[in-house]
């Protein structure tokens, strides 16, 4: 196998407290030259509680660790960056990843930009989860190289056979996981034993030294024969000029050679390769360059620059493994915003199709996710991306997942497959279509989106407004979610789960209303923001217009026209919007009308607003 | 053998992929400019991300009225001369107050004229993201910091509310309120700074280099006496010593060591061979290793 020397090394540290990490990185560091004096000179007098070197000795520990004081002040576990230098001239840029299960999200972190992970073992305790648990994520996140440092074997009595006999026990999982290059080496980082220099202790070791394992090239199993590939990041105008800006994803450009953008598939051929050092012929993966492509094809940030001869199919569906990293739990049918390259688009998990248990790799039943949480998922885009598969290309096979409302990275994901079923449904394109039919209908098609609590008016003033609307000659429809529950929505209950989906259902069937040239009045509880946003997505500007009938709860209970609060008041209905669920009112809603007002009035007012103007 | 060209050319990589994506994906991005090293670095990155384009962003220096005259000169030679979309901003409240380190002390100063000073000029120019030139390896609070590291209403730094940050797949959205540090230069080493000014031939300022200053010692550091405001003690006279600063900033709270390096080969082989960590000679910044997260937390770049 060739291999392939990197300039900067990302290496991942795996293990669990007490394994001995901090004392091994902290020994890496100061005997390869690469710790201030004025820190070491801290680490021969401070001491923390509990530790055994003796003051006047480096305490190798204490020259990386900063975790210790946030455990005690209840921050979260970060994961720490340092750099070294290898005497190969490379640089060495150390993640250090807590290892406990509640921080497998930080570990994943870690490893996903990782070319190298050391997994840590205390040889006096032996093979535990954790072990087991570290190999599963880097694994899962595509780290290439792996060292299974077996520590503190200065500390058992037959060091040759506990690490044999480690090795042995541990050897099945490292090939079922499949790592392009795996290797065993015997350690003390107490004692500096082979961590930079063989040593005699270990004398009927033949393999390398910690250090020469992290500075032995690379396997370049997983990138040879990559294709090329470049997201679009910003358009680059001067005078008489415009580019594409990115870095190479993957493979090369040069100059001449026949590219397809996606997803709008247009091809083109790269003309020239600019940077601020001067033209290039050929772009390199990891190069930033801005190329100027001729023609002058439409491409912008989001899109994706492929080899015309290779390139993954634009699909808006898509298997994927994901790892769950937020403290709220996914919600299916949920809205969130996907990233992958430079693209941002609206996207959904619609089905878990299981949970991967990170300590043993076995796959077991889940509806959902929670933090920490890996499982392999089907999801759902807004518009189509051309994603490659994790394990053809790691940054262009990768996304993450962002709540809509806290903007938080909730989860991270490695695509699998594209979905076959998206790429052979080809949507048609009809020639009466929607301006025909509004044009037939004097009108122009819209959605009025009535949000609010059970029991605010919403489906009185529906009514109230559909009559007086149908009066003056529109062409309407109300959509009520009571109604729709009879029926299409039947099969959906009141978690926040078929809550979305009952409001995913409503949306697209207001849509087909609005293409087929109608008013659509839409009555639904439709308590949770980010739900109503994604329907609002699909929609032209102007086209959604929601309103938030605003009654006070006292007043809503007071009516309870379906007994709903009694019920919930003596909790026999456990997820009763504004009772044992939240209400969130829309912030910007194109018009708040008082649930109290005389229906007239508000009609008056709808009227005026969404008709008149 | 793996050459330094070859690292620096990894990092330079990342780093504008970084300010790229900051340009694309805010609204308003701004530029931090500390006419420190790490900051012509920065700008000059830019340059590079953009080419042939203009840089599509401002560039603010938050000034205190306290920095060295030989920095504000150089400050101004570089707007011109690289046609740069310079905006100088100064608490204005500070200024007519007459806030200076020795009657706030140093951390009450460093507050009220560059923590606050920042958070008015980012708030008044509506800026959601600013880009600037920390590096993890400064200290060790930065070890954990984030390549895009978010701020919560008021400019506040919630380490709970930092982003799990995967791959170079960086989530760039705000909620209300929110705003964005973006640290390109994450992943530098200061020695990776000094070798990437003496490759690529960038300008810094004169105050890195060795020559005769005029000094005074407080604690056993060397302060320059810059101009006539500095309080000596009764029949103190500042004597000549050649010294250089390691970094740059307030020139009361700033001290320069002694030295014969008077240019980048010199600085370079001095940083090889001393090996002392950088914000030792930075004053605020000594006292203990908490003191930057505090600082952090309060909207302290
Ligand atoms: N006997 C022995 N003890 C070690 C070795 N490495 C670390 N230790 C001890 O194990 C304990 C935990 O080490 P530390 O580096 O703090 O572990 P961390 O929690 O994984 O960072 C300390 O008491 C160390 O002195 C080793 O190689 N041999």
């Amino acid at each position: 196998m060739t291999s392939t020397s990197l300039p900067v090394i990302r290496l991942v540290t795996c293990g669990s407290v007490d394994d001995g990490k901090s004392t091994l990185i902290g020994r890496l560091l100061a005997d390869t030259n690469n710790i201030p004096l004025d820190t070491l000179a801290a680490a021969k007098s401070v001491r923390r509680s509990g530790s055994t070197v003796p003051v006047g000795e480096i305490d190798y520990s204490l020259l990386t660790d900063g975790l210790e004081a946030e455990r005690e002040q209840g921050i979260t576990i970060d994961v720490a960056y340092r750099s070294m230098n290898l005497s190969s001239g490379a640089r060495l840029i150390i993640a250090d990843a807590p290892g406990h299960e509640q921080y497998t999200a930080n570990m994943a972190v870690a490893a996903s930009r990782a070319d190298v992970a050391l997994v840590l073992l205390d040889a006096t305790r032996g093979v535990r989860p954790q072990t087991l648990r570290h190999l599963n994520i880097c694994s899962l996140m595509g780290v290439a190289k792996v060292g299974v440092v077996v520590n503190k074997l200065d500390a058992v009595a037959d060091s040759q056979a506990r690490f044999a006999e480690l090795s042995a026990e541990l050897t099945a999982t490292t090939e079922k996981l499949g790592f392009a290059s795996v290797e065993f080496i015997p350690v003390s980082a107490l004692h500096g034993l082979n961590i930079i220099e063989a040593s005699a202790q270990f004398a009927w070791f033949s393999g390398p030294t910690l250090l020469s394992f992290i500075e032995s090239p690379m396997p370049v199993a997983a990138t040879t024969g990559v294709a090329a590939r470049m997201a679009v990041q910003y358009i680059a105008r001067a005078e008489n000029f415009r580019g594409v800006s990115g870095t190479v994803a993957g493979g090369q450009f040069a100059v001449g050679d026949e590219i397809i953008v996606l997803p709008s598939n247009r091809t083109a051929r790269v003309a020239a390769i600019e940077t601020f050092d001067g033209s290039l012929q050929i772009a390199q993966t990891g190069q930033p360059v801005t190329m100027v492509l001729e023609p002058d094809v439409d491409a912008t940030r989001g899109d994706m620059i492929a080899a015309a001869a290779s390139h993954a199919t634009p699909a808006s569906r898509f298997a994927a493994n994901l790892i769950w990293v937020d403290g709220e739990d996914l919600v299916h049918s949920r809205s969130y915003l996907l990233i992958a390259g430079s693209a941002q688009v609206p996207a959904m998990v619609t089905n878990v199709k299981y949970a991967i248990d990170i300590n043993t790799g076995a796959h077991e039943a889940a509806r959902k996710l929670s933090l920490n949480q890996i499982g392999n998922v089907e999801l759902s885009l807004n518009s189509p991306l051309a994603l490659d598969s994790y394990s053809a290309n790691r940054l262009t096979g990768n996304f993450v997942l962002v709540d809509r409302v806290t903007m938080r990275t909730v989860a991270a994901g490695m695509i699998t497959h594209a979905l076959r079923r998206s790429e052979n449904v080809v949507e048609h394109h009809f020639e009466v279509d929607r301006d025909v039919r509004a044009a037939q209908k004097h009108q122009t098609p819209k959605v009025i989106w009535f949000t609010g609590l059970s029991g605010s008016g919403k489906s009185t003033i529906a009514n109230e407004l559909d009559k007086r609307l149908v009066a003056q000659g529109y062409h309407t429809y109300v959509l009520d979610g009571d109604n729709l529950r009879l029926g299409l929505n039947k099969d959906l209950g009141f978690t926040a789960e078929d809550r979305a989906e009952n409001v995913r259902r409503v949306g697209e069937v207001a849509k087909l209303m609005v293409d087929a040239g109608l008013v659509v009045l839409v009555s639904l509880v439709s308590p949770f923001r980010q739900d109503r946003d994604a329907v609002r997505e699909q929609f032209a500007d102007g086209e959604f217009l929601e309103v938030w009938v605003d009654t006070p709860i006292e007043v809503c209970a007071e009516r309870d026209p379906k007994g709903l609060y009694k019920k919930a008041a003596t909790g026999n209905l456990p997820n009763m919007t504004g009772v044992g669920q939240g209400y969130e009112p829309p912030v910007a809603p194109f018009l708040r009308v008082l649930g109290t007002d005389a229906t007239a009035a508000v009609v008056d007012q709808i009227v005026g607003a969404a008709f008149e103007a | 053998m793996i050459e330094t060209s070859a690292v620096l050319k990894a990092l330079e990589s990342e780093s504008i992929e970084i300010i790229r994506e900051t340009a694309a994906a805010f609204k308003r991005p701004v530029m931090l400019y500390s006419i420190g090293k790490d900051s012509s670095v920065l700008l000059h990155l830019a340059r590079k991300a953009f080419h042939p384009a203009r840089i599509p962003f401002k560039i603010l220096h938050v000034d205190t009225g306290w920095k060295f005259r030989e920095m504000i000169e150089f400050r101004d030679d570089q707007a011109s001369k690289l046609d740069l979309d310079l905006l100088v901003h100064m608490n204005q409240e500070g200024v007519e107050a007459d806030a200076n380190p020795f009657a706030l002390g140093a951390s009450e100063y460093t507050r009220v004229m560059k923590t606050v000073a920042l958070r008015q000029a980012l708030d008044e120019h509506g800026f959601d993201a600013a880009l600037g030139g920390s590096r993890r390896d400064e200290e060790r609070s930065r070890a954990k910091e984030r390549i895009m590291s978010v701020r919560e209403p008021g400019h506040v730094w919630d380490p709970r509310q930092q982003r799990a940050e995967f791959w170079r797949t960086y989530n760039p959205n705000l909620a209300q309120g929110q705003t964005m540090r973006v640290f390109p230069l994450s992943d530098w080493t200061e020695l990776d700074v000094w070798n990437y000014i003496r490759q690529e031939g960038i300008e810094v300022s004169s105050l890195y280099f060795a020559k005769p200053r005029p000094v005074v010692w407080r604690n056993g550091q060397a302060i320059m006496v810059d101009d006539e405001r500095y309080p000596l003690q009764p029949g103190e006279e500042p004597e000549l010593r050649e010294i250089r600063f390691r970094t740059l900033g307030c020139y009361p709270l700033t001290a320069g060591v002694e030295s014969d390096a008077k240019n980048l080969d010199d600085v370079i082989s001095e940083l090889e061979s001393v090996k002392l960590s950088e914000r030792a000679t930075r004053l605020i910044d000594g006292s203990d290793e908490t003191s930057m997260e505090k600082k952090k937390a309060e909207g302290y770049f």
